[in-house]
């Protein structure tokens, strides 16, 4: 495949100190900060100045863990966490065009609550919000709120008929929860709120609408006690690394974040998600495909697989994440980005190893080479989020042609 | 040295105390409102700004509520984003202990003090109405009884997760690569009638410990309540005789809950019109309550207490002569007040018509006496005596005050009285803490397992 000239979308993807579990222990981590106000919006004005499309910040209801689906015992890694909504939204003001897209647990949270949460978001930048969604589908958790049984899943096990049914129905409920998201976004028309002093009328209540959402897991009246955000609806993300996931990206998502080996497993990716795409009625739509990479970058090759080696060894272990690990240049990252992007990728969403340092080369390195090859913009050319992903302001679904 | 004022911001919720009407009357849900109100009330060297919650927008005979501002937006998310535009004023919102669960409130409420410095507070309510629950996924399952009963059991639970860290767990040390100085931190396992949880909670100990706890109930339980757990009460009672009353009684419920009359804050809400003169103000006075109580909102409040439609009904004449319908029923949902009046409606009826005859009122002129009057009404100087006189004589420890323009409506109070109060040494002229437990003269929580602190007098 011929490398293209179409430009890339960039987002950053922010967790703790970085994704390598030994990143907190580098010369310029800042491991007693990382639950400040002041350490992620640092972060985000980093972010901000490589005119990135968005940043998503990593989130969870437990305590971190190197085992995906347990809890450990383990004190040489980062854990604790503040709510990433409330990390966004006290950011978010520092800020003029970078998008915010925080994680959101689907399977223990209110719908309503994340709806409007998300919707202030919107408020409070001006337009630049969106939640990547996250079922949580963990033993632990579960047992955080008593509301309901999960049984222990573990990696080893996840193929079998019993589990998948479970994360089947687990996506399924989160598609739900999206479309419930949705709903109450819509619930408002535009122009609800009229101001009539002659007939005293604040509002406009033919504009606002019950969503009377019922579902297999939960029913939402509405409508929702917040406004119609300024963007209609904010950006919806997912990560998907199998079909489940990816049914999901495909019937609520406006991103899907995955994470392919190579150029010719991203085509796969892609062709599954278009094909669901096309199956639920939105082949019309734009739907983006980012593809995850953990990223360590330095001046040279050497320097940075040199550094990846430090990283894994004082973690004691190899890191290998679900996203395929890049250690090189910037000029060599650009490479292996147009590469993957002749393969439909629409974007990435790279993942510093180690904070700040690669997030830093990211924005001064990366972005500079992109730029010069034509595939990256050389200012921010929109004031939503959407505008950013080329997505438009969608017309509102309860109101009247 | 006398006592000190304490006063903080209500930004105006959905009810008719908010003059939409008025020219200089801004959004409600644009953050350039929440900033610039936030922004006035640090400049008046406010204690901290107070948010209301409500869960599903109000109804009455059966249709969405319009007369006055609906829409607000989300409690938490707005406050952390308030504290990215203020660096003193605390940050106090009402969740609902209801439809939450503690875990999630807990790491909610702990972020925002994170996210703060230390200046979140939380209001806690308790709902049980089926009506509200239609939003929520667990939907409005609680007996009324059972509110108070889960909200302490909440209560409970959540000051368990935020002391399941002590504060010194993070080490950080790069060079021996321990993160934390114990294996297990944040575990926790609680179990009663209401929940049954256990597991490790995920947010570090924030600045404060926990967010200073404010309490509204007003009933017998609600008092309790708030005279066991809470650090401030957001009360009603804004006039000297009921203020007193009021304070007298929950300060006297504290002796039996081991706690101290310095421990627990009284801040009634109050609403204020500020004139040149105490002549003028009265006449504004006037004004913006024939504007709060239009023609259409007159209507609506005599059908609430009526508890029935009155299509015809002509508000500039007299209230109906027939008896309100009392039914468990109510054609308005989602609204405090309609279930106060609920409570004896034919007197509250007899009442209204007294007042009607004794001042030749109109129906629509009885519902401007009866709802809330403003709280001060004058000149600076009256307004600024009065307060003070209130509080030194333990009608309250400050006001929450409420203005009826959104956002400008908060100027002239820290324009006018704020010096006045200061000039009298009865008002901070700076922050001297750097929480709002400090600013409100609450002394800092101990780390679990310690010694409480010294208790030092507000």
């Amino acid at each position: 495949m011929v490398p293209t000239s179409t430009p890339l979308h960039l987002a950053v993807a922010l967790d703790g100190a970085g994704w390598h579990p030994a990143a907190w222990r580098e010369p310029d981590a800042q491991p007693q900060q990382l639950l400040t106000a002041r350490y992620w919006t640092g972060l985000a004005q980093q972010a901000e100045r490589g005119l990135l499309d968005f940043l998503t910040i990593e989130d969870g209801l437990n305590l971190q863990s190197d085992d995906h689906f347990a809890p450990d015992s383990r004190t040489d890694r980062v854990k604790g966490r503040l709510d990433a909504v409330l990390i966004a939204a006290r950011t978010a003001p520092a800020t003029r065009h970078i998008g915010f897209v925080p994680t959101a647990i689907t399977a223990y949270t209110e719908p309503f609550h994340l709806s409007k949460a998300i919707a202030t978001l919107d408020y409070v930048s001006a337009g630049r919000a969106g939640v990547r969604v996250q079922v949580g589908v963990r033993s632990d958790t579960a047992a955080h709120f008593g509301r309901r049984e999960t049984p222990p899943l573990r990696a080893d096990d996840i193929g079998d008929p019993g589990r998948q049914q479970l994360i089947t129905d687990y996506f399924d409920e989160a598609a739900d929860y999206v479309e419930v998201l949705r709903r109450l976004w819509d619930s408002w028309e535009d122009d609800a709120e009229i101001r009539d002093v002659p007939t005293g009328r604040f509002i406009d209540r033919d504009k606002l609408h019950y969503i009377d959402f019922e579902g297999r897991w939960f029913s939402v009246k509405g409508p929702s006690i917040t406004p119609r955000p300024p963007q209609g609806q904010p950006v919806v993300a997912a990560l998907g690394h199998a079909a489940v996931p990816y049914r999901l990206i495909a019937r609520s998502a406006d991103i899907g974040f995955v994470t392919p080996r190579d150029t010719a497993h991203a085509a796969e990716i892609v062709a599954q998600i278009r094909a669901e795409q096309a199956t639920t009625g939105r082949a019309e739509q734009t739907l983006h495909v980012f593809g995850d990479l953990v990223i360590y970058l330095d001046e040279s090759e050497s320097a940075a697989v040199a550094r990846r080696q430090r990283l894994d060894e004082r973690a004691g272990t190899e890191y290998h994440s679900d996203a395929r690990s890049f250690a090189g240049t910037a000029a060599g990252l650009a490479d292996l980005l147009q590469e993957w992007q002749t393969a439909g990728l629409t974007g990435f969403r790279l993942r510093p190893a180690a904070l700040p340092h690669d997030l830093t080369y990211l924005t001064e390195k990366l972005v500079p080479e992109l730029q010069r090859r034509g595939l990256f913009r050389r200012g921010y050319e929109a004031d939503t989020l959407r505008g950013l992903l080329g997505l438009g302001r969608p017309a509102n679904r309860y109101a009247a042609a | 040295m006398k006592k000190q004022i304490h006063l903080a911001a209500h930004f105006p919720g959905v009810n008719n105390t908010t003059v939409w009407s008025d020219p200089a009357a801004g959004s409600h849900i644009e953050f350039d409102s929440f900033r610039r109100f936030a922004e006035t009330a640090e400049r008046g060297k406010f204690d901290f700004l107070f948010l209301a919650e409500g869960l599903r927008l109000r109804e009455q005979n059966g249709l969405i509520y319009d007369l006055d501002v609906v829409g607000r937006p989300d409690t938490f998310t707005i406050l952390a984003a308030l504290a990215a535009v203020t660096e003193h004023l605390g940050l106090t919102g009402t969740i609902n202990s209801t439809f939450n669960e503690p875990y999630e409130v807990a790491r909610q409420f702990a972020s925002l003090d994170h996210l703060s410095g230390g200046r979140a507070a939380w209001n806690v309510v308790t709902s049980w109405d089926a009506f509200t629950g239609e939003n929520f996924r667990r939907g409005g399952f609680l007996a009324q009884g059972d509110r108070y009963e889960r909200a302490r059991t909440f209560m409970a639970t959540a000051n368990e997760l935020w002391d399941s860290w002590h504060g010194d767990e993070i080490l950080a040390d790069k060079e021996t690569g321990q993160f934390l100085r114990t294996p297990e931190p944040g575990a926790f396992q609680h179990k009663d009638e209401f929940f049954d949880i256990a597991g490790q909670f995920n947010v570090p100990r924030s600045p404060q410990g926990r967010p200073v706890i404010f309490q509204a109930g007003d009933s017998d339980e609600g008092r309790d309540f708030a005279a066991a757990s809470a650090d401030a009460i957001f009360s009603r009672h804004s006039t000297l005789k009921e203020g007193q009353a009021f304070y007298t009684d929950v300060k006297g419920r504290l002796p039996k809950f081991g706690r101290d009359r310095n421990e627990l804050l009284i801040l009634p809400a109050a609403t204020f019109v500020l004139g040149d003169t105490d002549a003028e103000a009265a006449e504004i006075a006037r004004e913006v309550r024939r504007l709060q109580v239009s023609p259409q909102t007159a209507l609506r409040f005599i059908e609430q207490l009526w508890n029935t439609e009155l299509p015809d009904f002509d508000v500039d004449g007299p209230l109906p002569a027939f008896d309100p319908v009392v039914s468990d029923t109510l054609i308005s949902k989602g609204r405090a007040s309609a279930r106060m009046f609920a409570k004896d409606p034919v007197a509250l009826a007899n009442d209204w018509r007294a007042r009607a005859e004794a001042g030749n009122l109109s129906a629509r002129e009885v519902v401007i006496e009866v709802t809330g009057r403003q709280s001060f009404i004058g000149s600076a100087e009256t307004i600024a005596t009065t307060l003070n006189e209130l509080v030194q004589a333990d009608a309250a420890d400050g006001y929450i005050l409420v203005p009826h323009i959104t956002p400008a409506g908060l100027v002239p109070f820290v324009d006018q009285v704020v010096p006045l109060l200061q000039e009298r040494g009865v008002y901070r002229t700076d922050y001297t803490g750097s929480t709002l437990r400090d600013n409100l003269g609450l002394a800092p929580l101990g780390r679990p397992g310690e010694a409480t602190a010294t208790r030092v007098a507000s």
